[in-house]
């Protein structure tokens, strides 16, 4: 079984997805990450794969992305990374980037790679759900590799129904209109957002990302969803890191409180 | 038949590769635009405002000496002469009538050499509607004239400093921006870019220039259909709307002139028909210049508005298929025309437009044809760069 499905399963509340950028801050971080925030309690990981024009993404993760691709980081190498570091360990890991990336990887062979290395299921913000139905669902469900597509407080109903019917995985709750790293806090229209959702008896489990940064923000995501997700916050924590496994247990058990 | 689909691909090219965050306003625009843009009460605004505050319909202009020089008859498309200087106008009075009545109360835009973001600047202080514009930084600089145009039209200008600084960088923080704003905000794109219906929707208020073309031809010359039409392509716009009343008019050559920079292969180059391979860039599936690893490269242009890395989905489908003949241009070419235009014609062309003349030297032609090249802007804001070469 997935190893994302079987997390599900398995834990149904306060679950904690964390984000990194590969190749970030150093070009080989990429198997200390993963090992030290599984130590550290994360119950999935997200890895991005540095891109160049990461349109969804705020000035902290372009920027670690850039800092990234200067390092070096490939998806040829990142892959062996994932390959390497899942001889170690069995947390569910993810990987979030581009279409474009994919595409000139080539879509069967990235998937069959994905596979290969240990890696759950993607995330691809600019792949929408018309042209996975079209083009790609046949090639995902192949090959057992999850998606998690998303929505926002501007999503549809309708929207929302079909999200739940192509979607493989969890669920990716889009906090509010924004890019990512963007807002402080929750409002209350989030909160009616959330509930509405809530109430909408998907039959994935919804994951709550973008703007989630702390204790507080975090136990408020859980409240109304499986759990949440963190990408920009933890990318700063580790812009200041001089151990990351040190910095990584801090930054986890801030989060869980 | 050239023509976009329902799903905005010409042949394999197009598409809206866009995040979920701008599903509801590329949504609402794909099922709205045509039935809007087409609708008699538009079409009256748009006319109306294009002939008593553009200036249309732009000259057609036999260039005597121009075309004794080159022994063939050439022919130029005034869109310098337009409000603003450049075809870029005819976009954006389409597209502030589309924002109105979409309702939209604020107006953000992208731009490269400054012409679209004064044009957009200036629907914005004409129907009252708060507008900004994100720059390259090094474009900012580059083209310092078009910045306090647009400030003095009440425009914000936000310099995109990420990555190369220049349009590509621009247009991301133009789409972050949409990202953020999603329900009071319209996004006038200013060129074929981008993801479906963008590249269509500009494209069809861009073509009154070869509506014109057709009546302006065959007044002067006895024929509707010219036997080549020369126009420069960034995105792609200015020669989209040259083209469009011509594409299924096989006889009719057309030529796409890009940036060659310092050379096609110095690395610093924005030819991307060339160097471009098939990917996504601005949620359009389209030739851009990547790596291997799908990154997209920045692309290096003595123009700011030639330089960007990727083309329109119609024009690489045009060039895909053969039925454009894409010519590369360097910066040296460039600027060697522009001097020889305004010697010959007494025309300074911009950067972007002195490309296309620079073609001439390079395209295949016989002495009776009938070749048009689009002018698409005058050369006011690249005179800091020109004075250099004096
Ligand atoms: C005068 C002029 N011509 C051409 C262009 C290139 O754009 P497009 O290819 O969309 O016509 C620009 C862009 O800024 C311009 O200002």
């Amino acid at each position: 079984m997935n190893r994302l499905d079987q997390l599900f399963k398995n834990k149904k509340k306060d679950i904690l997805n964390i984000y990194f950028t590969a190749g970030y801050p150093n070009l080989d971080d990429t198997e200390t990450i993963i090992l030290s925030l599984e130590k550290a309690g994360a119950d999935l990981i997200e890895i991005g794969m540095p891109y160049s024009d990461p349109l969804a993404d705020g000035p902290t993760i372009q920027e670690s992305g850039q800092v990234a691709l200067k390092n070096g980081m490939t998806l040829p190498l990142l892959f062996e990374q994932i390959k390497n570091t899942r001889k170690k360990t069995e947390i569910p890991l993810i990987m979030m980037g581009y279409f474009n990336q994919v595409m000139q990887y080539g879509e069967e062979k990235f998937i069959e790679q994905c596979v290969e290395a240990g890696v759950d299921g993607l995330i691809l913000p600019d792949l929408p759900l018309f042209e996975y139905e079209k083009d790609y669902k046949n090639l995902f469900e192949k090959n057992g590799l999850n998606i998690s597509f998303l929505i926002t407080p501007q999503t549809s109903e309708a929207r929302i129904k079909k999200v739940d019917e192509l979607n493989r995985g969890f669920i990716y709750m889009v906090s509010s209109a924004a890019i990512t790293g963007s807002k402080k806090g929750i409002s209350p229209q989030q909160i009616e957002y959330f509930e509405r959702i809530a109430n909408m008896q998907l039959q994935h489990p919804r994951l709550i990302g973008f703007g989630i940064s702390d204790y507080e923000t975090f136990s408020t995501a859980c409240r109304y969803a499986n759990g949440a997700i963190i990408g920009s916050a933890y990318i700063r924590a580790l812009a200041n890191s001089k151990n990351i496994e040190q910095t990584t247990l801090d930054f986890v058990s801030m989060v869980i409180g | 038949m050239i023509e976009v689909n329902q799903r905005g691909y010409y042949g394999e090219f197009g598409g809206a590769f866009i995040p979920e965050m701008l599903h509801p306003n590329i949504e609402e625009l794909r099922k709205c635009y045509i039935e809007v843009s087409e609708s008699a009460e538009f079409q009256a605004e748009f006319r109306k405002l294009l002939k008593d505050y553009v200036g249309r319909p732009s000259p057609l202009y036999y260039a005597k000496r121009l075309s004794a020089h080159y022994n063939t008859n050439i022919y130029l498309k005034r869109e310098d002469l337009n409000h603003t200087g450049a075809h870029k106008i005819n976009n954006t009075i389409g597209q502030i009538l589309m924002a109105q009545r979409l309702g939209k109360k604020r107006i953000i835009a992208e731009t490269g050499a400054g012409q679209h973001g004064v044009a957009t600047a200036t629907v914005c202080a004409l129907m009252g509607i708060e507008c900004i514009v994100y720059m390259g930084s090094v474009d900012i600089e580059r083209q310092a004239p078009n910045v306090s145009r647009m400030k003095m039209l009440g425009a914000e200008v936000r310099p995109a400093t990420s990555g190369s600084q220049t349009l590509k960088d621009a247009t991301n923080e133009a789409i972050r921006d949409w990202i953020n704003n999603p329900e009071d905000t319209h996004y006038i794109i200013g060129s074929v870019v981008g993801p479906h219906p963008y590249p269509d929707m500009v494209a069809r208020f861009q073509s009154v220039i070869s509506e014109e073309m057709l009546w302006q031809l065959k007044e002067q010359t006895g024929n509707e259909d010219p036997d080549i039409i020369v126009a420069c392509v960034g995105g792609g716009s200015n020669a989209a709307g040259a083209y469009y009343h011509y594409l299924n008019k096989k006889d009719v050559r057309l030529v796409a002139v890009e940036a060659a920079g310092l050379g096609i292969h110095s690395g610093e180059s924005a030819a991307t028909s060339v160097l471009g391979t098939k990917g996504i860039i601005h949620g359009s599936r389209t030739l851009l210049m990547q790596t291997d690893d799908g990154q997209i490269i920045e692309p290096y242009s003595i123009s700011a508005g030639l330089d960007y890395p990727g083309i329109g989905p119609m024009h690489a489908h045009l060039i895909d298929t053969g039925r454009a003949e894409a010519v590369s241009i360097t910066d040296e070419e460039a600027v060697k025309s522009a001097f020889f235009l305004a010697r010959i014609e007494g025309i300074i062309p911009a950067l972007e437009t002195a490309h296309a003349f620079s073609a001439l030297d390079k395209i295949d032609y016989s002495k009776d044809d009938v070749i048009v090249v689009n002018l698409s802007g005058r050369g006011d804001k690249d005179l800091g760069t020109y004075v250099k070469y004096f």
